[in-house]
């Protein structure tokens, strides 16, 4: 876990449109590990897709710009490099995977074609050398018959099995850090819990670092060892994913643990953040939760909270921890009655 | 009164598959195959499935959206199966539905307004006080006035969801046939239109048909929940029933499928093998078996019946008893 | 992006609302027309044909009609912008006569189409089955037949002249109005808010009107402003060949006709209706190539 291979310093990603710049990313840090799975949770609007994409610099169709910051792969700066180099990384160091693995299948290749074509791409393989690695890949991540799996089109395969194929691609070139875009979010519950059981069970074994981007704080509870909490563009919480949900300490945080049903938890009603997610070209300069928050004070309308620790491993963007008093649950807990 | 607003029985519906070239046999995906339940008034039941088991197919057979193949519908005693458009029309105000996707269920060209007031022009609603019944419409739902003369792309989802929810209520409807309402909004705003949703029942006594693929939003909001499989109902109770004792090992594995919000909670899951087969080519005998840990050789070639093992308690399993004995 | 300087919950919220003006369809339409700079300029050019279609007949120069035989086949000169003709007539005067007679022609008949293919295109769409394969053959079978050999056909049958002209080009325009209107009534017929209202119970006929046609109109606007393009342009070519406004109208094919033996010694006789038809037919197609992107949903920003 010392081993940092991702990190990211202070990102910013822009949008400009004609109604002026949206910073969909604005100022966001973290870190991943060798054999680390970091869960980035958000909702809509919250800028964790954007940071993916970011990392991967695959913003270049859209018109987003990355305005600032530093994306460190062991220790080079993904941001300077020119799109040559960024191909090489990735795939072959950085793999990722998407929420919808039709629109990154092509669909008029068939599946062995598009495995061996990144196998010889990134791993100087031969031809046969390339067949029998993505048919083991296929075995590894759960197919059964994968040499005629091989012979099939992306449309011929179900939303789970073509989830796999990507798994398969994305770890095909055992890459070091594995992007994981709503890997499950379009899958129903029984096949999710096989790709989450799969995608565990291949990092164990290769050691890959997986940022896990996902709204589904079930998914994250069961995959993660850390959490970000992303909330309009920035990061407003990270800790280890047991602080997370045991002491959260961002009022969005509690209200987002406290909103969602849980199996075999009966409520008569469910706690609610009030409010609506906040429009990007309309952010409050406070801070970004205000409007919603249930202990805004005056403070946090006028100056954005920064992002800092209260303990060694946990770190938080919030006016109500910003000066760590003497007895900090004591402010907490008057301010929520 | 009655107890019973809604009574569905053995309803299929079957879709014609395209048909092949110089091929006269006719194929049928079998969408639904059979289903029966009733629902109670001031109840909600739930049907819940993965995608691809007929729950939403069966919604829009009750709601008439889509012809029956087989079996009956009947609501409040009368058997709306064979009624025609223009019998059905005035019953229609009181069953409305609510849909999955707040964003296309919405006419992007109209008003909130118009999208409002169009079910009371429909059912001959009081001209003079149609613009009043908007207001009332909006605020119960937690919009206000300000709303009525916008469009809905300038509502997010939450919103246009209660717009949708508004909707529904504006003539007063006896049962509400709810086809995933919640599942494209963002988790935070969920629990809103969820609240919304169970107080507008109690305020109004509304049934509602709840559809859904979230379990854990299905237990926080139903009184009985059915559960189905390629178009089968496989097992039917009341919540505590069916998440305290799960019968059909596909429920089972279902409920313990579901990742549990607290990392310091670790258990067994069940992981079923396999892919949901296509329900144009279903398995033989109970479809399950082909995914089902447990089946043993008559479950390839007997349909099970769908029981009553327990009272209320219905499971389409040829050994639901041996499993809960083990 | 505005940072909202606010204070309190009320205020944000007021302030979220008073910065987000309700935005109209139309209003949304006119903001990304005008940034289509060659189709706002088409715009302003057709609104000016328009206006001399109503006041060019009362401006002219010159008589139209009446020959001048001292000024026979003259060059364009200070005198006469653009010469005169074999009679002796001023060219300028009757090509700005001449565009009342052309955008008539364009006008109705792709309206009289518009309206024909757009009746025929909501009623195969929306109720499918028989009555759409036939309404679709029928259009299949006219659309088989090359426009302007279509057109001779027609005219053949009811006669020379402007009027039959028209519905000549009426009749050949239905077919394509008839698809393009069955394909969006398709489209609109699939949504979810159809089958919401549906639920509702709303009757077939508040369907169509209230939800299913302004869903079409969009693709109509455009599809009949590329029309009447090819619509003058045919109506020009049938003149040319005799079959449409006879002489001396000033109509632009029939110009053309009349100046065609002097091709050689005046090309300015057939120069100069020939640019009137050119730059008008290429305005109504800017301007619908313009009305397309800026109406057209699937390239929404």
């Amino acid at each position: 876990m010392e081993e940092k291979v991702l990190q990211v310093r202070n990102l910013q990603t822009h949008f400009t449109s004609d109604s002026g710049t949206v910073k969909a990313v604005d100022g966001v840090s973290f870190e991943v590990g060798k054999g680390e799975t970091l869960g980035i949770v958000g909702e809509s609007g919250s800028g964790k897709s954007v940071t993916s994409l970011s990392i991967m610099r695959l913003l270049k169709d859209t018109p987003g710009k990355i305005a600032g910051g530093e994306i460190l792969y062991e220790g080079t700066d993904l941001t300077t490099l020119s799109e040559r180099e960024m191909r090489k990384i990735r795939g072959n160091d950085i793999a990722m995977i998407f929420q919808e693995p039709m629109t990154s299948l092509n669909p008029v290749y068939k599946i062995g074609r598009q495995l061996e074509e990144s196998i010889i791409l990134h791993m100087k393989a031969s031809k046969k050398a390339a067949r029998e690695r993505s048919v083991q890949m296929l075995k590894a991540v759960g197919i059964s018959r994968p040499e005629k799996i091989v012979h099939e089109f992306p449309h011929q395969l179900s939303g789970g099995m073509r989830q796999r194929v990507m798994i398969a691609m994305a770890m095909a070139c055992n890459p070091k850090v594995l992007i994981a875009d709503e890997p499950t979010t379009a899958l129903d519950v029984t096949i999710q819990a096989q790709i989450l059981e799969l995608m565990k069970s291949l990092t164990t074994t290769t050691d890959t670092a997986i940022l896990l981007i996902t709204h589904d704080l079930g998914v994250v509870a069961e995959m993660c060892d850390r959490v970000v909490v992303m909330y309009g563009g920035r990061a407003v919480e990270e800790s280890d994913v047991v602080s997370i949900f045991t002491n959260p300490k961002h009022p969005y945080t509690q209200g987002l643990l406290e909103s969602i049903p849980k199996i075999g938890e009966r409520v008569d009603r469910l706690q609610s953040i009030p409010g609506n997610v906040p429009i990007p070209s309309h952010m409050p300069m406070g801070c970004k939760f205000a409007p919603r928050c249930p202990h805004a004070m005056d403070i946090c309308w006028e100056k954005e909270p920064s992002f800092d620790k209260v303990t060694t491993n946990h770190s938080v963007r919030c006016w109500l921890h910003e000066e760590v008093p003497q007895d900090e649950s004591d402010l907490v807990g008057s301010s929520e009655r | 009164m009655n107890q019973t607003l809604l009574e569905v029985q053995n309803v299929k519906k079957y879709f014609p598959m395209p048909s092949r070239l110089f091929s006269r046999k006719k194929e049928f995906v079998k969408a639904v195959d059979g289903v029966s339940f009733t629902v109670n008034r001031g109840e909600t039941l739930s049907i819940v499935g993965e995608s691809g088991c007929g729950k939403s197919t069966t919604g829009r057979m009750i709601m008439k959206l889509l012809d029956i193949t087989e079996g009956k519908v009947i609501f409040e005693g009368q058997d709306i199966t064979d009624m025609t458009d223009d019998q059905i029309r005035p019953l229609r105000k009181e069953f409305q539905m609510v849909f999955q996707d707040p964003y296309a269920s919405l006419n992007p060209r109209l008003t909130i307004k118009e999208i409002l007031e169009e079910p009371l022009i429909v059912h001959n609603f009081n001209k003079d006080n149609r613009s009043q019944r908007v207001t009332e419409l909006l605020e119960t739902v937690g919009l206000s006035r300000y709303h009525a003369d916008r469009y809905p792309h300038e509502f997010s989802g939450g919103q246009r969801q209660r717009i949708g929810i508004a909707r529904a209520l504006a003539v007063n409807p006896k049962l509400i046939i709810a086809d995933e309402p919640v599942s494209a909004l963002d988790v935070s705003i969920q629990s809103q239109v969820l609240n919304l949703m169970k107080d507008l029942q109690e305020e109004y006594g509304l049934t509602y048909v709840f559809i859904a693929h979230d379990l854990s939003v299905v237990e926080h909001i139903s009184d009985r929940v059915g559960v189905m499989y390629l178009g089968r109902l496989v097992e039917l109770a009341s919540r505590d029933a069916l998440f305290g004792k799960p019968l059909h090992p596909y429920t089972k594995a279902l409920l313990s499928a579901v990742p549990i919000p607290d990392p310091t909670v670790k258990r067994e899951r069940i992981i079923l093998k396999g892919d949901i087969p296509s329900p144009a080519n279903p398995p033989s005998g109970c479809t399950f078996h082909t995914r089902c840990p447990f089946a043993q050789e008559t479950c390839k070639l007997k349909v099970p019946e769908f029981r009553e093992i327990e009272s209320n308690h219905y499971v389409a399993c040829h050994f639901a008893e041996e499993l809960e004995e083990n | 992006m505005v940072d909202l300087k606010v204070s309190n919950k009320e205020a944000y919220y007021q302030q979220t609302l008073e910065n987000t003006p309700s935005k109209t369809p139309f209003a949304e339409f006119w903001r990304k027309f005008k940034k289509q700079k060659l189709a706002f300029v088409s715009f302003f050019f057709v609104v000016f044909l328009i206006l001399m279609a109503f006041i060019g007949p009362f401006i002219t120069p010159y008589d139209i009609t009446e020959p001048d035989y001292e000024n026979v086949l003259s060059g364009p000169s200070a005198k006469h912008w653009a010469g005169t003709d074999a009679y002796g007539r001023d060219i300028f005067s009757r090509v700005l006569a001449g565009t009342q007679i052309s955008l008539y022609v364009g006008l109705t008949s792709v309206l009289l189409g518009a309206i024909g293919g757009t009746f025929l295109g909501i009623v195969a769409g929306y109720y499918g089955k028989r009555i759409d394969s036939l309404i679709m053959r029928m259009c299949d079978v006219l659309l088989a037949f090359p426009g302007i050999l279509l057109a001779i056909g027609i005219i053949a049958i009811l006669g020379p002249g402007l009027g039959n002209v028209i519905i000549a080009v009426a009749i050949f325009s239905v077919p394509m109005f008839a698809r393009i209107v069955r394909s969006s009534t398709l489209a609109v017929k699939s949504t979810l808010y159809i089958e919401a209202t549906k639920s509702i119970g709303t009757r077939p006929k508040r369907i169509i009107w209230k939800h299913i046609f302004p869903g079409t109109v969009s693709s109509i606007i455009v599809y009949f402003t590329m029309r009447i393009g090819s619509a003058i342009l045919t109506a020009a070519s049938l003149s040319f060949l005799g079959l449409g406004a006879q002489p001396p109208s000033p109509e632009w094919g029939a110009m053309l006709s009349g100046g065609r033996d002097y091709l050689n010694i005046a090309p300015h006789v057939t120069i100069f209706p020939g640019i009137a038809i050119f730059v008008t037919v290429l305005a109504f197609n800017l301007l619908g190539d313009g009305l397309r992107d800026a109406l057209d949903p699937k390239i929404k920003e």
